[in-house]
């Protein structure tokens, strides 16, 4: 899964490729009664019922859209085509995957047939598994905390959870490569399973989880700054 | 296996790269052991996971963003006349 590591890479490599056989996941499941009902009604013509789709899925389609594409109106123009692809699907909708997850395949299938993949072939460099969680140098060279993060508790929690917390947050995730993002805007922003995250993005197990871990270690490292910033 | 030897002690500098791991249930029940003893054990890492937990925490609360509502009109024209011609 992994291109081959660098000399001084080998350590860590050698620890990312240690993942055991998850059973946290549940399998991407099926449609729910709810997304059975929201089908059916769309199906009959319900202009609610759609209304209703588009806003619960259009912002995160188009954070994973804009991981496709280089700028906004791009992004805006592969959504609106997914939102027709939806539409045009639905009468084969079979319910074998959740609602949520077609149309992210939707999204990335049409994205990639549209070619508006520009230069995302992907390279397995950007999956950002080269890069350590912590900066090397707050480490001794024994491997323990030579600067160790601030415990929390130094914070009131209603610092931690302001509004300024939140919006570091987000500054952070914007500014992460397109596949971190996508993978941890579903996961931690949306709350999607792991094996739903998966079928969406067309992720290995290995992959969507070494993004994932790569995408929350600099937040939370973003978030850290913000820490210290408060308690200072 | 190599990495993660029988019985040696993870380093901090580890510990960080299992988070995730960790945190997923991905870590087989030996190495979970081993994460949590030397959790127990370091104010450093116990921090790092906090903090960690804390990101995970404000990224499930972040505002959903505004639809903007041109585009939004658009795709409801889209859908009127999906359902016009059905």
């Amino acid at each position: 899964m992994r291109n081959a590591p660098a000399a001084h890479e080998t350590e860590q490599c050698e620890m990312l490729t240690l993942v055991t056989p998850s059973d946290a996941d549940s399998a991407p499941g099926t449609a729910s009664p709810d997304d059975r009902r929201a089908v059916a009604a769309i199906l009959a013509g319900d202009e609610r019922a759609f209304e209703e789709l588009v806003d619960r899925y259009n912002p995160s389609l188009l954070r994973v859209a804009r991981g496709y594409v280089s700028n906004r109106t791009a992004a805006e123009e592969a959504v609106q085509d997914t939102w027709i692809g939806v539409l045009r699907g639905l009468p084969s909708f079979e319910g074998r995957s959740s609602l949520r997850t077609w149309i992210f395949r939707i999204l990335v299938n049409q994205a990639i047939t549209r070619g508006v993949r520009e230069s995302r072939s992907v390279p397995f460099s950007s999956l950002g598994d080269d890069e350590a969680a912590v900066d090397p140098e707050r480490f001794l060279p024994g491997g323990a905390w030579a600067t160790p993060p601030r415990p929390l508790e130094a914070v009131p929690e209603e610092v931690l959870l302001s509004a300024e917390a939140r919006a570091r947050v987000l500054e952070a995730i914007a500014e992460l490569p397109a596949q971190q993002r996508q993978v941890i805007t579903l996961r931690d922003v949306e709350g999607w399973s792991s094996a739903e995250v998966r079928e969406a993005l067309d992720l290995s197990e290995g992959n969507q989880r070494v993004l994932l871990h790569r995408a929350r270690s600099k937040v939370r490292a973003r978030l850290e700054d913000y820490v210290n910033e408060a308690a200072a | 296996m190599r990495f993660l030897r029988r019985g040696r002690d993870l380093a901090c500098r580890e510990m960080v790269e299992l988070v995730t791991d960790y945190l997923e249930g991905a870590l087989d029940a030996r190495d979970r052991e081993r994460f949590e003893r030397h959790l127990r054990g370091c104010e450093g890492c116990t921090a790092y996971l906090e903090q960690m937990r804390l990101t995970l925490r404000l990224a499930g609360r972040l505002e959903p963003e505004a639809i903007d509502p041109a585009f939004r009109d658009r795709l409801v024209e889209a859908f009127q006349g999906w359902a016009e011609g059905r």
